[in-house]
């Protein structure tokens, strides 16, 4: 009796894999492409966050390229905001930020990254449009594959490994510029000369572009892309996210004129395929929510456009969350925990950005005391302690520094070199020898501030905490 | 996953079975082969472009002629190529002029440091802090013999050998008391009148201290007699340790005598070399 039971539920585990197919990128994809709304959303998406990435170099700001990454130099040029290495702890917040805003987009529309965001996606998306203009639509292409050798293959084939090659280039270049001026770069490129980082930086880029946006395209998405794996789970019965209603749907069937009665038995998918034939990954939507599904919206596009002719709604498949098709209430985001928690630390990232922005000084003070000896005592019986400052200029432009130190009663304060100008973008290391007379000191240690500011602009300043030793009385 | 062999057995097998498992003849995954190809033609390349075979007196040199030891000399043919300007200009410059540069001085100190540390170190300390009682501080503003930078360059390259008389025979116990509290008293500030006629010698005992140390106690730079007016103490500052220093002197011949002598650096070390110590000294914190 029990081992019917579990025969049964292996049964029903396994009834899965009839239709479960896994694409391992044996038969190449070529999705159909059809017009809709899904179809501008990704175009106008990938133009407006792709044509900047391309363009943003070539900005100036202040006569200097206004986004640069300065390798060499260890600093990141963002306009007039210049980010030293000290303030890295920020990139590490925007760096959670950027993945706790994809989590929260996730677990309320799905994988929007993916399906209109992604880097891999988008140039997969350019890539076949490129193949469709040389090649023809996709029962074009299929035959041209299995075709034999001939002039004409291997010209249409050429020809288009050369655009996608110089495409994988174009893209190293292009991450290039943001690590070089972009002008002096390209006239590097020009002239064949310039560092060989700039050469071989290129190599990695044109490979993996041509490679993973040629050949592997919707694999990278199945079995190497991390953030498809993430993401997925990043999902939850209240996601919205392109859902074939089966209610509505099945049985699936086609349309036979003659017998009326069969009709009505039928759902309203008439089994046409075209949401198969426009997927970009080659999945089946009406099988669920997969894997493989970037929720590109394309195949929405199709069973509409279908719907359309055979004059049944639209929306058979549709974005909608798997609750609201069971025909529960839909929970709206404001409402659910996980969203609003997501919220709650991407609004203190945020904050700790702008924090961090806001007290950004281009003076920056490190005192190093010495300790070889301690503290040192002078023939009039005063002490004196050595210290080392290192004053660092963040900004453009020479400073010229006050030092000051502060908590102690009598102290006098001796600087080598005494007039101290910080040039710009460097640090400057300054002697100080402070000097106390004995009684004037308390303990074995005193607090001690040394303080500098701009001259000119006293609100360009910096302190620094350390002490001030002698012996102990 | 895509290489999964649905027909195992169809390549055949190579006759040789263990309990029933066979040895099938399918072949090695292709990027496997390629890899272990790759790495063939990596050991060809490496064999000829690397020393790596040895040979009976040595080994091969290999095409690109690459050493270690020839990596190391080429970095530091670059480090010198890079300090030479600036020891040139320390050859050349006398040690007044070096001091005047800021840059120079820099250097100087940043390119002395493992001299001090084989040299003045042991002593003085690896911040110049001296040992107390033996060796002096270099990081104060008291000199023995002076502070000015060519002092420095003379104490160095010459050495010093202090001397003091011991007293021990010529001073009664009364008079050696006072002279004590006296020399305690001038680094106080206040001033003990009875033993200031043991100073000046003008006792039975004839110490005779102010024709080293000075009618008023601060010392001659020209002698290396100690400042005995100020708050440093060149051995000990207590009531014991003066009255040690005053009985038995300093390098004299007893066994209880205070010892001060630096050797002379001007043979072991070349003269550059003493202008950067000097320099380094000089800006430890007390030159004048």
């Amino acid at each position: 009796m029990s081992e019917n039971i579990k025969e049964q539920e292996l049964a029903e585990l396994y009834s899965e894999s009839e239709y479960w197919h896994v694409n391992l990128g044996e038969t190449t994809i070529h999705a159909k492409r059809i017009s809709g709304k899904f179809r501008n959303i990704k175009w106008i998406i990938a133009a407006a966050v792709y044509l900047p990435c391309f363009l943003v170099p070539y900005i100036r700001w202040e006569g200097k390229q206004a986004i640069l990454l300065d390798i060499p130099g260890r600093k990141f040029n963002f306009f007039s905001l210049h980010i030293w290495p000290q303030e890295v702890w920020m990139l590490a917040l925007l760096l959670m930020l950027f993945f706790l805003v994809m989590h929260a987009v996730t677990s309320v529309a799905g994988r929007v990254f993916c399906g209109y965001f992604c880097w891999q996606t988008v140039w997969v998306d350019v890539f076949t449009w490129i193949e469709e203009k040389l090649e023809g639509p996709p029962v074009a292409r299929v035959k041209l594959d299995a075709a034999p050798l001939s002039f004409h293959k291997v010209k249409i084939k050429a020809a288009k490994h050369t655009i996608f090659l110089l495409l994988g280039v174009f893209t190293g270049i292009s991450f290039i510029s943001y690590f070089i001026d972009v002008y002096d770069m390209w006239g590097y490129y020009f002239t064949l000369s310039g560092p060989k980082e700039i050469w071989i930086t290129i190599l990695p880029f044109a490979i993996g572009t041509y490679l993973g946006v040629a050949f592997m395209r919707e694999q990278i998405c199945f079995w190497l892309c991390p953030y498809a794996r993430i993401q997925g789970v990043m999902s939850d019965a209240d996601t919205i996210m392109p859902t074939y209603n089966f209610k509505r749907g099945e049985p699936r069937g086609k349309i036979k004129r003659e017998s009326g009665d069969d009709e009505k038995k039928l759902g309203d998918c008439i089994d046409c395929s075209l949401c198969v034939a426009v997927c970009p990954t080659g999945i089946d939507i009406r099988h669920g929510q997969q894997e493989g599904c970037i929720t590109c919206g394309l195949c929405i596009d199709a069973c509409n456009s279908i719907m359309e002719k055979v004059d049944r709604p639209k929306e058979l498949i549709t974005y909608i969350s798997l609750r609201e098709l069971l025909g529960h209430r839909h929970r709206p985001f404001y409402k659910r925990g996980r969203v609003l928690l997501y919220f709650a630390i991407i609004l203190s990232l945020c904050s700790g950005i702008v924090w961090g922005l806001i007290t950004i000084t281009p003076l920056s003070l490190t005192v190093i005391r010495e300790r070889q000896p301690l503290f040192v005592m002078l023939s009039n019986g005063d002490i004196q302690n050595k210290y080392t400052l290192k004053i660092l200029n963040k900004s453009n432009s020479d400073i010229d520094v006050a030092v000051k130190v502060r908590g102690l009663r009598g102290a006098v304060l001796e600087l080598r070199p005494s007039k101290i100008t910080v040039p710009a973008g460097k640090l400057k290391k300054v002697t100080a020898f402070v000097r106390e007379h004995r009684e004037n000191i308390d303990g074995k240690s005193t607090l001690t501030y040394f303080k500098v500011e701009n001259m000119k602009n006293k609100k360009m300043r910096d302190s620094y905490k350390t002490v001030f030793m002698g012996p102990k009385r | 996953m895509s290489d999964i062999n649905e027909t195992p057995d169809e390549a055949g097998d190579t006759g040789h079975e263990w309990d029933g498992i066979r040895e099938l003849k399918n072949p090695i995954p292709r990027w496997w082969m390629v890899s272990f190809y790759a790495s063939i033609l990596w050991l060809v390349l490496y064999l000829i472009l690397y020393p790596s075979i040895p040979l009976i007196t040595g080994n091969s040199e290999g095409l690109l002629g690459w050493t270690q030891v020839k990596e190391y000399k080429d970095g530091m043919k670059e480090v010198e190529a890079i300090r030479a300007p600036f020891e040139k200009r320390i050859k050349e410059l006398d040690v007044g002029g070096i001091l005047k540069d800021t840059e120079l001085s820099q250097f100087a100190i940043a390119s002395s440091k493992v001299l001090f540390g084989d040299h003045c170190a042991p002593c003085h300390g690896s911040g110049g802090q001296g040992t107390s009682g033996l060796y002096p501080v270099l990081v104060d503003d008291d000199w023995l013999y002076g502070g000015k930078i060519e002092t420095i360059v003379e104490t160095i390259a010459e050495g010093r050998e202090g001397s003091m008389p011991g007293h021990k025979d010529s001073l009664s116990q009364k008079e050696l008391d006072d002279v004590v509290k006296f020399v305690q008293s001038l680094s106080a500030g206040s001033f003990y009148a009875p033993g200031k006629k043991v100073y000046l010698g003008e006792t039975a005992g004839e110490a005779e201290c102010a024709g080293c140390h000075g009618e008023d106690g601060k010392g001659l730079t020209d002698f290396g007699s100690a400042n005995l007016a100020d708050g440093i103490w060149r051995f000990d500052g207590t009531q014991e340790g003066i009255m040690h220093t005053i009985l038995y002197g300093v390098n004299e011949d007893n066994p209880d005598t205070r010892k001060a002598k630096m050797p002379a650096f001007g043979e072991k070390l070349m003269p550059e070399q003493i202008k950067k110590l000097a320099v380094k000294v000089h800006l430890l914190g007390g030159g004048q």
